[in-house]
């Protein structure tokens, strides 16, 4: 489903993620090192306090970009392992119709948003749930934060391949 | 008026940051800086963990220190429903015994797995001491990964104490009893005669942690009470203390307290090893249960064993020795070079301290007193080291420091003393509250203690914290000892009956650990791989139901064509693949726990409805804004019922069925 995020909607979402953080940094804590034996306990980081100066909506954050996600004819082997995931990882609460399970569905995704972007997101979803304001705005349609379902980087990219066929790629 | 009240605040210890505050004497208030060597501020992790036992609750619970918070109880021994333990399908073999299914037990002793004397994060081991069995729990998950249970014995209490490269842990039976079998009934009078002990060597395999009843060797009937490894120039010798050397069998604490002194027993295991080897054990038939939980279809399984093989002590004379040792002696415990062993006589106004090397020349050259029950005896002075002095009253247990430092528990005088090894003198003690049993020193068994602090586990608590009615939580008493004296720094109450524990920096624990269980990986014969796996199958009358959970719906959700007394086995897989969200499943009216399904795992659910009607289910761990809406239905019909097995999620399959 599409939405139509209006700059004073963003610039809300912007303002209450710096207000409000969903979710501590978690590599802050390096066991062994703990409060009780420093001299100052350093505060913990506000990461959440989300670093969205440098966040580029258009790419998302994580792994990928332009330079390492090509797409081009459409690979039929890839699509067949996607699918496969999907089943097991997806289908649970994405339909492949517009229709809204318990997440948007599938249909047109590869059309409104580039291949590296949907790569970063569904590999590292709680970085960007917490700094993209078109995310911002389906959690508080869908209620639910998208899991991390631990995919792998191929896992990836052929859930980006079975997408791009359910949308009419050839 | 600010003067007075800095003066007032220091009085009661509770000092500012940079103040030092001493109060006179008394050495028991909570002196300056406690709350600051304590305080793990919030997102901040501990420096320890600390797995302490649970004794009567049969659990091993965890603890991060310094804070003394409580991070996870892990079912053991006992039925745990809120985690399905003993209750699901899958975990219920993992209580398996000779006497069929027993669903608690009594956990005393933690042994983490050490690589060269050191811990290596692997594994902790704990004891059961009424129906005795030894459990591994596996640390890349916190669960318990294998029991194996021990024929012969009873009153598994000198266990489950390990090598240093974890080549075994050991288990002697606290209760001789006569050995298992057709002749074992006897009159309890016949003890000196009929009744033996048995040691149990239990192997664990480097690299899977498999545990193998390696053999047992049957010693003299005494009460074997607790034991430690020897290291480094001691390794391959273990040390027990014995006790009831009278052989009573009725009013021990007055007949078993007779002798002035009792024994710790030295055993050569690597003699042991030879003697196996030569193919001097005898096999004896027995009945035991050997339960091993697997991970990738995260079911349990029960086998049955039929032999052990023993080696008989009194007919292999270079196996065990007994040294004499005020007075029923409790710990027995080895300071970090190998070379001291400590014995606390529980009735002795002494603490001797034996030599290793001395023991060795005491053999070579046999120094012996005469025999008991077959074994030699080691003359008492060619073996001691030397003895502390008036250390206080009902020493039980010893932990080390890595400064040359012991520290002993004193159960009846309620403190912890530190002395020095060597010089075998007292420079320190410290009141605990109250009745203190077992210490731990992180890593204060190893040929490396961490040292920093030690912990007092205590029996009674009586006023220390707010009453609860007639019973009160038993408590842990953290002490710092990185300064000559010991200081109190924190209480914490603790689970169950706290007794052995051990502690080891965090690091070694947390780079190993599942997140989550790969679902790919899954290979339990009832797994739904996604939705579209989902269905419900009848055979007879058990029906499976194969479901799957996902933030925010179980599926199916709508099942009908149950009937009253079908056998219904609810598969849960749970799809998640995300840290920290495992799913609940709980149906109303079922006579079992619930489940609590960790994501990537497929756990059992056993229903056997007894009424008509409609019975929700529901997910029971809070996953997401939307569990409330978690939920489903079965309908059960009567016995001989018409109704078609259906189960579905979107559309209720049985209305579209009835409308074809």
């Amino acid at each position: 489903m599409k939405r139509i995020v209006s700059f004073s909607f963003a610039a809300a979402c912007l303002f209450a993620l710096v207000v409000v953080s969903c979710k501590g940094g978690e590599d802050t804590n390096t066991s062994g090192t703990n409060g009780a034996s420093q001299e100052t306990p350093s505060a913990n980081n506000s990461a959440t306090s989300a670093n969205t100066a440098s966040y580029d909506p258009k790419r998302g954050e994580g792994k990928f970009d332009a330079s390492n996600v090509k797409v081009a004819a459409l690979d039929e082997s890839m699509v067949t392992k996607g699918d496969a995931i999907f089943k097991t990882k997806c289908s649970a609460c994405h339909k492949l119709t517009d229709e809204k399970l318990v997440g948007p569905g599938w249909k047109g995704v590869t059309g409104r948003k580039e291949p590296y972007w949907i790569m970063n997101f569904i590999t590292n979803p709680d970085a960007m749930i917490d700094k993209d304001p078109e995310l911002q705005a389906q959690l508080e349609i869908c209620l639910v934060r998208m899991p991390n379902q631990n995919l792998t980087d191929d896992d990836a990219r052929h859930i980006l391949e079975f997408m791009r066929k359910n949308d009419g790629a050839k | 008026m600010k003067l007075q009240s800095v003066f007032l605040y220091s009085l009661l210890g509770i000092t500012l940051v940079g103040t030092s505050c001493k109060p006179k004497g008394t050495s028991s208030a909570v002196t300056g800086g406690a709350a600051e060597k304590t305080y793990v501020p919030p997102g901040k992790y501990d420096e320890l963990y600390n797995f302490v036992s649970g004794g009567f609750s049969g659990q091993m619970s965890v603890y991060g220190l310094p804070s003394g918070r409580l991070l996870r109880v892990i079912p053991v021994f006992s039925v745990d429903p809120e985690k399905g333990w003993g209750y699901s399908e899958e975990t219920k073999p993992m209580l398996n015994t000779s006497h069929g299914f027993v669903p608690w037990d009594d956990l005393h002793h933690v042994e983490l797995s050490q690589t060269n004397g050191e811990v290596n994060g692997k594994w902790v081991f704990g004891n059961a001491n009424n129906t005795p069995r030894i459990a591994r729990i596996d640390l890349k998950t916190f669960r318990t990964a294998e029991i194996i249970e021990l024929p012969n014995s009873a009153g598994n209490h000198s266990s489950p104490y390990g090598t240093e490269n974890t080549e075994y842990v050991v288990a002697g039976t606290r209760f001789s009893v006569p050995a298992d079998g057709a002749g074992s009934d006897v009159p309890i009078s016949s003890y000196k005669e009929n009744f033996k002990g048995h040691i149990s060597f239990i192997s664990v395999d480097k690299e899977t942690g498999k545990m193998d009843l390696s053999f047992q060797i049957r010693t003299p009937g005494v009460n074997f009470d607790l034991a430690r490894c020897g290291k480094a120039k001691s390794h391959g010798w273990f040390f027990f203390s014995c006790y009831n050397t009278e052989q009573a069998n009725t009013l021990l604490e007055v007949n078993a307290s007779k002798n002035d002194k009792d024994f710790i027993m030295a055993v050569n295991w690597k003699k042991a090893e030879e003697y196996l080897k030569a193919g001097k054990g005898k096999k004896v038939p027995v009945k035991y249960a050997h339960n091993t939980y697997n991970e990738t279809t995260h079911t349990a399984t029960s086998e049955f064993k039929n032999e052990v093989i023993v080696l008989d002590a009194a007919e292999l004379k270079d196996i065990c020795y007994f040294i004499p040792c005020p007075k029923s002696p409790h710990g027995c415990d080895v300071n970090p070079t190998g070379e001291y062993i400590v014995g606390s006589g529980k009735l002795a106004a002494l603490l001797p301290v034996f030599s290793f090397d001395k023991i060795q020349t005491a053999i070579a050259e046999k120094q012996f007193e005469g025999e008991y029950g077959g074994i030699p005896v080691i003359k008492y002075e060619a073996a001691l080291h030397g003895e502390v002095q008036k250390p206080g009253l009902g020493p039980l247990h010893t932990e080390f420091d890595a400064n040359g430092f012991a520290y002993t528990s004193f159960f009846v005088s309620s403190e912890v003393v530190k002395w020095n090894v060597k010089e075998l003198k007292v420079v320190d003690r410290v009141p605990t509250y109250y009745s203190v049993g077992h210490l731990c020193v992180p890593g204060g068994n190893t040929r490396k203690p961490y040292g920093k602090y030690v912990i007092a586990y205590n029996k009674i608590t009586k006023d220390r914290y707010l009453p609860t009615g007639p019973e009160l939580s038993q408590s842990a008493q953290l002490f710092d000892i990185s300064g000559d004296k010991m200081q109190l720094i924190l209480d914490f109450p603790t689970i169950g009956e706290p007794h052995y524990a051990q502690a080891a920096p965090a690091e070694l624990f947390t780079k190993n650990q599942y997140k989550i269980y790969k679902i790919e990986e899954n290979k339990h014969p009832y797994v739904a791989k996604g939705e579209a796996e989902t269905k419900a199958v009848r055979e007879g009358n058990k029906v499976h139901i194969y479901l799957t959970t996902i933030r925010s719906h179980i599926a199916p959700d709508n099942i009908e064509g149950v009937k009253v007394g079908d056998e219904v086995y609810f598969h849960v897989t749970n799809l998640e693949q995300d840290w920290d969200i495992p799913h609940g499943f709980a149906i109303k009216g079922a006579n079992n726990g619930e489940l609590l399904i960790m994501p990537g795992e497929t756990t059992t659910l056993k229903w056997i409805p007894e009424k008509t009607g409609i019975f929700p289910m529901y997910c029971t761990d809070f996953c997401s804004a939307l569990h409330q809406e978690m939920q489903g239905y079965v309908r059960v019909s009567p016995a001989g019922s018409n109704v078609p097995l259906t189960a579905s999620i979107g559309k209720n399959a049985a209305d579209e069925k009835a409308q074809k």
